[in-house]
């Protein structure tokens, strides 16, 4: 049962970093914005949980593994929201999405109205 | 196993920097630096563990906050910053003609 | 922005250090509030400085002479970590052999930041307080224009019906900062934290409302006088603190003579003092943040008024 529960833990704990090492590349290698934002707000809130749970699973004590749980709480509400956040600001600002490489940077600014 | 993750995630935070620095616009830099922060706090989770000091869970938490609230602060102030900007040249172009 | 990278960097670093404390206040102040007023200065100036004739060579020769000077100063200074340096030699035994027995607070650095250094801590606290008086002073608008407020508020509510979702999730967010900040308030004696961090952390969360909501929302809330008056009061309690040891026989700052126990005395002395601390931190902190959006938002609408 004991290597069963750390068996998992590691597992989860490898599977978060190849998530995480996969997201920063692409956050890398990317041609644009839209693209990269893609790339890092999908993983990140699951590498996040992958690495907390593998961690809770390393020490089941109380007061951790609470602890845990509310940092993983908190990034599965805080993540998505900054990153819906930042892509609205960014379409706002007129930031369009396009795959050309070159045509991408900040196009007209439009006040936000309405 | 906890300090291959380290070491992992020490290797995204780079990579994070790196767009942070050439990034073309200005989402990107926010974008690099809201993904440094989370991975800032799965470091310091990790840390912690490492060195079984389980207290820096509190400082993770407090990161998590943290950079959410720098995060859309950010965000407000490139707003109102582009409103302004706008504001801005229109006069001056009325000056120029 | 990249200071906030900055901020959490060396946070990170500390971590590896080992100094908790010191790290969770990186992680607050570094951070969270200095990379926000430093946003809202920016903002309220403009991004690209003027371009200035002055050559400043008289006062670059001085900054270079006692740079040189300080850098020389070092030099004499024990290596980093040395194990022969004078303050590993006696303070820091002292403090951490003794200080279970005298303070009763498991963390140390605590114990050594409120009881054995209580009159340094006063005096930062003294030094916030100074900061939120000068920035109300020189940066208090007198009256502000009614006929401004409106125009204000619409292009606000217009402006915040588009954070819908970012709106309700801090709304949800909100009272569970404010409840951790004061976990960490109270449990500075046993973890890393205290009144410097819990204030940092509960004038950030009224920094969001009142980001995403709206000054004037957030004003209507939170009352100004208030909160300066609050300002006060924390370095208030934190003195008299000091002066009720005074009287009670011991010296100033020295909570051991607050009650007939005195392991019971510290805790109380420390007890109340981190609680001035964090008033203090944090209606300062909100004073600051309130009276730059103020300016930024007065600046901000001029143009739009005079067209």
């Amino acid at each position: 049962m004991d290597t069963f529960i750390s068996l998992v833990s590691g597992l989860c704990l490898l599977s978060g970093c190849v998530l995480a090492i996969s997201s920063g590349i692409g956050l890398l290698r990317f041609p644009d914005f839209y693209t990269r934002m893609h790339a890092v707000g999908v993983s990140d809130t699951l590498v996040t949980a992958l690495i907390l749970i593998g961690l809770m699973l390393q020490l089941p004590d109380g007061i951790v593994v609470t602890k845990l749980v509310i940092i993983l709480l908190m990034t599965l509400f805080i993540n998505p929201t900054a990153s819906h956040a930042l892509a609205k600001a960014a379409i706002q600002s007129g930031l369009v999405p396009i795959l050309n490489k070159e045509d991408e940077g900040k196009g007209e600014d439009t006040p936000s109205k309405t | 196993m906890l300090i291959i993750a380290t070491i992992a995630i020490l290797v995204v935070m780079f990579m994070a920097i790196l767009r942070g620095n050439i990034g073309p616009t200005f989402y990107d830099r926010i974008l690099a630096v809201n993904m440094f922060g989370t991975k800032t706090v799965l470091l310091i989770c990790l840390l912690g563990f490492v060195m079984g000091r389980p207290e820096f869970l509190d400082i993770a938490m407090v990161y998590a906050l943290i950079s959410f609230i720098s995060v859309i602060a950010v965000l407000h102030y490139v707003d109102s910053f582009n409103a302004k900007h706008d504001a801005h040249d229109v006069q001056h172009g009325e000056e120029d003609r | 922005m990249l200071l906030g990278v900055y901020g959490l960097l060396s946070a990170s670093f500390f971590v590896a250090m080992d100094a908790v404390d010191v790290a969770f206040t990186e992680a607050s102040v570094g951070a969270g509030i200095s990379t926000i007023l430093m946003l809202t200065t920016i903002a309220i100036t403009g991004r690209s400085e003027l371009a200035s004739h002055y050559r400043p060579t008289l006062a670059l020769i001085l900054v270079l002479i006692i740079g040189g000077l300080l850098i020389y100063g070092t030099m004499d200074m024990p290596y980093f970590g040395f194990a022969e340096a004078p303050a590993n030699l006696h303070v820091s035994p002292r403090y951490i052999h003794d200080s279970m027995q005298e303070i009763g607070v498991p963390n140390l650095v605590t114990a050594v930041l409120a009881s054995y250094r209580g009159f340094d801590t006063f005096g930062e606290v003294v030094v916030i307080f100074t900061a939120g008086v000068g920035v109300v002073v020189l940066l208090g608008l007198p009256g502000r224009r009614d006929e401004n407020d409106a125009e204000i508020e619409l292009i606000n509510t217009s402006m915040h019906e588009q954070h819908l979702v970012v709106r309700i999730v801090s709304k949800v967010l909100i009272p569970f900062i404010l409840l951790f900040a004061f976990y960490v308030q109270f449990h500075g004696d046993f973890g890393p934290g205290g009144g410097f961090q819990a204030g940092v952390i509960f004038a950030s969360a009224i920094i969001l409302y009142a980001l995403l909501f709206g000054l004037s929302t957030a004003r209507r809330i939170i009352n100004q006088p208030l909160v300066q008056l609050l300002s006060g009061v924390g370095v208030l309690v934190y003195g008299s603190v000091g002066l009720v040891s005074m009287l009670n026989g011991g010296n100033f700052l020295d909570y051991s003579v607050l009650s007939s126990d005195p392991i019971a005395g510290q805790h109380l002395g420390i007890l109340l003092i981190e609680l001035g601390v964090g008033c203090t931190v944090a209606s300062v902190m909100v004073i600051i943040f309130f009276k730059f959006a103020d300016r930024k938002e007065a600046l901000h609408y001029k143009p739009r008024e005079t067209k």
